[in-house]
């Protein structure tokens, strides 16, 4: 899965949750700060991801903007193919 | 499929109500953070009275309401994780008290569950036509609260919810099916009331388990958020009834949040999931039986609906009972 394959499902599962414009998620977003995103929208965020992607992510430390969540997924997904 | 009907229900909460802003006397929180995330705007706290005692004025209102006498019961159950002692039973306490002299009475505890695991063992109990029995879900959650933590102590509160139970085959009503599961494997996502190994004889001086509710947020939300949407689907399932079929759905109240988020990925609107979160918080193996009664009170829920309860929470536990009311 490439890049922006990633970032496109990443970006949907955040519409969804937050209710926000699609352009309003770019790869720079930090989710808390410019979505106004709670620790309850974050969990539903990461619980998405990890039924979109079949992954596992242990800890939400660390993960502030899309693009830490997009390069995460893209670790992971690499870890298991490898 | 049982001809199990729900006669009576009753609830009570303890007088005190301890509204979000009071919190902040006590941890560093506020109105809006925790209505936002929870949806809990007070909590009843108990300021004296034990889990017996709720659950004794639950009972006495039951057969007041009803006009059955202490004798014709046959049973017994108090669902609970926060009894006035590990023996005797709150059950025993009850039934003492209100002379049930020909019921047996056990406790039981499968947490915010407890309810409805309670509802599958009393349709068990239940087969011979006319029998009779009581269950009621009771706690003191605050006295396994730290009242200084702030990710915890605002989610709880305290009450007493309960049923007589009837098998009652001219009547239409039915226990139609249920679902129970249990994932000890993720046990210490949540825990309360830890019991130290305290004897002359222990040896382990690494013991550092809490007596307070702990809670691992996001694994128990997430466990929530599947396993309560799966339960039910799978009650359904055996039910041959599909999810458009329910009238209303009565979760357990733990978080508004959570149930909204159940009540999307079942795909169903938000008014069928009823509600009192906002006023009472998490009463654990309470809240299913205090909402129920609310909801019949009012008559929101009438005879011959078909209504899903279903309990979420520590073990960690999830069960789904299908009735006809």
């Amino acid at each position: 899965m490439t890049n922006d394959e990633i970032f496109s499902k990443v970006q949907a599962i955040i519409v969804d949750q937050t209710g926000e414009d699609d352009d309003k998620v770019t790869m720079t977003t930090n989710i808390k700060q410019d979505l106004d995103a709670d620790s309850l929208d974050i969990f539903e965020v990461i619980n998405e991801i990890e039924d979109e992607f079949d992954i596992k992510i242990e800890t939400e430390e660390g993960i502030e903007t899309v693009s830490d969540l997009v390069t995460f997924v893209e670790k992971q997904l690499a870890k298991e193919q490898g | 499929m049982t001809n199990i009907r729900i006669v009576q229900s009753a609830h009570v909460a303890p007088e005190r109500v301890v509204p979000n802003d009071e919190l902040t006397n006590y941890m560093d929180t506020s109105d809006e953070w925790i209505k936002s995330r929870t949806g809990i705007s007070q909590r009843h706290v108990s300021t004296g009275q034990k889990t017996s005692d709720l659950c004794t004025i639950v009972a006495q209102q039951l057969l007041d309401k009803v006009g059955w006498q202490p004798k014709d019961l046959d049973f017994i159950i108090v669902a609970t994780m926060s009894p006035d002692y590990l023996t005797p039973a709150t059950a025993a306490i009850v039934q003492g008290r209100i002379g049930a002299k020909s019921a047996y009475a056990f406790d039981i505890n499968a947490a915010c569950s407890g309810f409805i695991y309670g509802l599958k063992i009393a349709e068990g109990l239940l087969q011979t036509p006319h029998a009779r029995g009581m269950l009621i879900g009771g706690e003191v959650l605050s006295k396994l609260v730290d009242w200084h933590e702030r990710s915890t102590a605002v989610l709880f509160g305290d009450g007493a919810g309960g049923v007589l139970l009837a098998n009652s085959p001219e009547q239409g009503s039915q226990f139609i099916a249920s679902d129970l599961e249990t994932l000890g494997e993720l046990g210490d996502s949540l825990t309360a009331g830890y019991q130290p190994v305290n004897s002359v004889f222990n040896t382990d001086a690494t013991d550092s388990h809490q007596q307070y509710f702990e809670m691992d947020g996001r694994a128990v939300y997430r466990f929530a958020t599947h396993s309560v949407p799966e339960s039910i689907e799978r009650a359904l399932n055996k039910a041959g009834l599909l999810v458009n079929d329910v009238d209303y759905f009565i979760l357990h109240q733990a978080n508004q949040r959570i149930i909204d988020q159940i009540a999307k990925r079942l795909d169903q609107p938000i008014n069928k999931f009823l509600s009192n979160v906002a006023e009472y918080g998490n009463t654990s193996a309470a809240s299913v039986a205090m909402l129920l009664d609310q909801e019949l009170a009012s008559g929101t829920i009438k005879r011959g609906q078909t209504i899903v309860l279903s309990g979420f929470g520590g073990g960690l536990t999830v069960g789904t009972q299908i009735i006809r009311y």
